[in-house]
């Protein structure tokens, strides 16, 4: 899709899916105060992995970087603002409109793509990421393995996902798409998985997984790095040396 | 249509604040473009600022990183003891309340005169490669968009960043016309301020003297050229008896500010201008709005009675380049909501008890009378007799309560 193929309605309506994607206190809420976190724990991820100074402003300068279920580029945006070519798929053609939109709001050069991941043209990546995604796929084994088959050598992996426990399955299905924190439907408790079963899966496609951390609430700050895994945990993987 | 020239920040106001959060920026590789309707050569000219601030050692330690520090040699005075007492040294009702720091304690402030530090911030920004000054320029329009902030001025150049912050002092303009709800009044009194010099030496000492018209403080400037003594005053009047201490010649003006100084300093001279500023307390409860944030004066304006006002907005430096460096590390628009929520939850809670801390002592100390005088009294030696409470307010002082922000534990973010 290019944007001289999109009618007027069309653009009117994805106008507004992409305020609300961006709007901080609409739907989307709870992701714009996860995002920093997140980004905290990709960025040391990144810093470690490329023995990158923790001031740079543009880490990823000269890397491509891949999101996988970019949505509507929260965190592509800030992985190009690190220096990054990024490249952003989403299966909803409205998310990579509105991303689109939003991308070029903000000057961005990001290559968006709408459909599945398999249907990308063939190339791969130093960076590969996919947040809350692989909980949603029919067949996380052979999601994970096309992730795998998109990075690059040398290359970085990192997910998150929630994890599927009696407190997760309490807190985020039950209280938080209750509350309208999340968008009603978003989660389906059944197809989380525990961290043991990522791990499986990062290492039946012959990646080493290196780092996990859990993210959980913080009275302060909203969410925190590094204390339980119970709600929602971010696992770094690379090919073994 | 002329060019569009894009930064990290817009800053408008290029005062004290603005001017400090600039070089802090910058020193952590973000771009910054600053306007300011003043001109910058008139403000550093001798009599533009008569005034001079106490500088918090917190604060001192974020002027080491960024250089201000440096620039600042032997225009310090630091504050080894703060007298405070509810009549002149000489009456018998002074120094009830003494503030005296160990030796090899950091000084409980160092005063320095704002000249001073304009002329320092005013070097440092000469050095700094990614701040552009555009001083003096008045701004047209103000575009908050929903990917950015764009100003245009009066030539036709358009500023554009993903973040406007405010530092236009007292009556901010932006400020007004962005809707924030500001708390304030007037105390209905005038502080005239400016500086002398004296026969004898000052020992570093500052005095903090509450008479029953308004609190009057000297505060220990350094040695001029010539090795005259000086210090600087603070002096409280009630408003309708400003117009009258205004028409004082100059001789007149020393006699009477020799009888509240109660003789300690020996005979003085006026070597600053003097001013007259009317006082007011001013409190905007919420520091950020879309694309938006405020610091300095902009946000809180409070008594000088602890000399605590310019300390603030340094403070408000401090956290906000701490939120912006780390969140343009993350690759964040540096308009991103979550991180100007994180600047209201850091400043907002220091910033209104200092406000109301101030205030209430204020008010303790601006009832007439003679009851009200014996209450006071009391007040002070309680606070004297509690060490805790005195370490408290010492602390307070100095600038270090809460989570501090790295810059002012003097380490770069
Ligand atoms: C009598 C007195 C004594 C004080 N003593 C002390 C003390 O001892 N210690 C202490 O810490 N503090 C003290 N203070 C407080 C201190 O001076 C202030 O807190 C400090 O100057 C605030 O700095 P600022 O940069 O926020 O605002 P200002 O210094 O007011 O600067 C505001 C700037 O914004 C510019 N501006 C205005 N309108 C616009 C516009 N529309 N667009 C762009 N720019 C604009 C102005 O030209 C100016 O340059 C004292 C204050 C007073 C009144």
């Amino acid at each position: 899709m290019s944007a001289a193929t999109i009618n007027p309605n069309e653009a009117a309506h994805f106008g507004a899916l992409a305020a609300d994607w961006w709007d901080p206190h609409g739907s989307s809420a709870m992701l714009h105060k996860l995002n920093p976190v997140r980004l905290a724990y990709i960025r040391d991820q990144i810093d470690a992995h490329w023995h990158v100074d923790a001031r740079e402003r543009h880490p990823l300068a000269g890397r491509s970087a891949l999101d996988v279920g970019c949505g509507a580029g929260l965190l592509a945006e800030p992985l190009a603002r690190m220096g990054a070519q990024v490249t952003g798929v989403d299966a909803a053609p409205e998310n990579i409109a509105a991303a689109r939109g939003h991308a070029a709001g903000q000057g961005l050069a990001i290559s968006y793509f709408a459909g599945e991941l398999a249907a990308l043209p063939p190339a791969t990546f130093d960076l590969v990421t996919s947040m809350e995604v692989v909980e949603h796929v029919t067949d996380p084994a052979a999601f994970i393995g096309e992730l795998a088959g998109r990075l690059g050598p040398g290359g970085l992996m990192i997910l998150s996902t929630p994890n599927r426990t009696m407190l997760s399955k309490l807190l985020l299905v039950e209280a938080a798409e209750r509350v309208g924190a999340v968008p009603r439907g978003t989660h389906d408790w059944d197809q989380f998985l525990k961290p043991e079963e990522l791990t499986n899966l990062l290492e039946s496609a012959g990646l080493e997984v290196i780092d996990r951390t859990g993210l959980s609430p913080s009275a302060a700050k909203g969410f925190k790095l590094g204390g339980s895994e119970a709600l929602n945990y971010l696992v770094a993987a690379r090919w073994p040396a | 249509m002329s060019e569009t020239l894009r930064s990290d920040v817009l800053i408008s106001g290029g005062g004290l604040v603005g001017q400090a959060l600039a070089l802090a920026l910058s020193h952590h590789g973000l771009s910054v473009q600053i306007v300011d309707p003043a001109d910058p050569v008139a403000t550093i000219a001798p009599g533009f600022d008569g005034r001079a601030s106490a500088i918090a050692s917190a604060t001192w330690q974020m002027f080491e990183v960024l250089g201000i520090a440096e620039r600042l040699t032997g225009h310090g005075c630091p504050i080894r003891a703060i007298k405070v007492g509810d009549g002149a040294p000489d009456s018998g009702r002074g120094g009830e309340l003494d503030f005296v720091t160990a030796d090899g304690d950091p000084p409980l402030g160092t005063m320095i005169e704002n000249r001073q530090l304009r002329l320092a911030l005013a070097a440092g920004l000469a050095d700094a490669p990614l701040v552009r000054l555009h001083m003096p320029a008045t701004v047209t329009t103000r575009d908050i968009g929903v990917h950015g902030v764009t100003l245009t001025l009066a030539d036709g150049t358009r500023l554009a960043a993903p973040l406007l912050i405010v530092a236009e002092g007292r009556r901010s303009p932006t400020r007004y016309a962005a809707g924030f709800s500001i708390a304030s009044w007037s105390y209905h009194h005038h502080a005239m301020i400016g500086a002398v010099a004296h026969e004898r030496p000052h020992g570093h000492v500052a005095h903090e003297i509450f008479y029953p018209s308004g609190p009057f403080a000297l505060l220990p400037l350094v040695d001029d050229g010539e090795g005259r003594h000086r210090s600087a005053f603070v002096w409280t009047v009630a408003e309708k008896d400003g117009p009258g201490f205004a028409k004082l010649g100059d001789r007149g003006f020393v006699a009477e500010l020799e009888k509240r100084a109660g003789g300690v300093l020996g005979a003085m001279e006026l070597v600053a201008p003097r001013m007259t500023y009317p006082l007011g307390f001013h409190h905007s409860a919420s520091i950020v709005a879309e694309r938006i944030a405020l610091v300095g004066d902009a946000a809180h304006g409070i008594h000088p009675i602890a000399g605590q006002g310019l300390n603030l907005g340094l403070r408000d430096v401090a956290a906000l380049t701490e939120v912006l460096v780390e969140g343009a590390r993350l690759g964040l628009d540096l308009g991103d909501a979550a991180l100007l929520a994180r600047y209201q939850r850091w400043r907002g809670l220091d910033n209104m008890m200092v406000s109301l801390a101030t205030d209430g002592l204020t008010r303790l100390f601006g009832i007439p009378g003679r009851t009200a005088a014996a209450v006071r009294r009391t007040g002070l030696g309680a606070v004297q007799r509690l060490p805790i409470l005195k370490r408290f307010f010492m602390d307070e002082a100095r600038g270090e309560a809460g989570d501090l922000p790295k810059l002012l534990a003097g380490a770069e973010v």
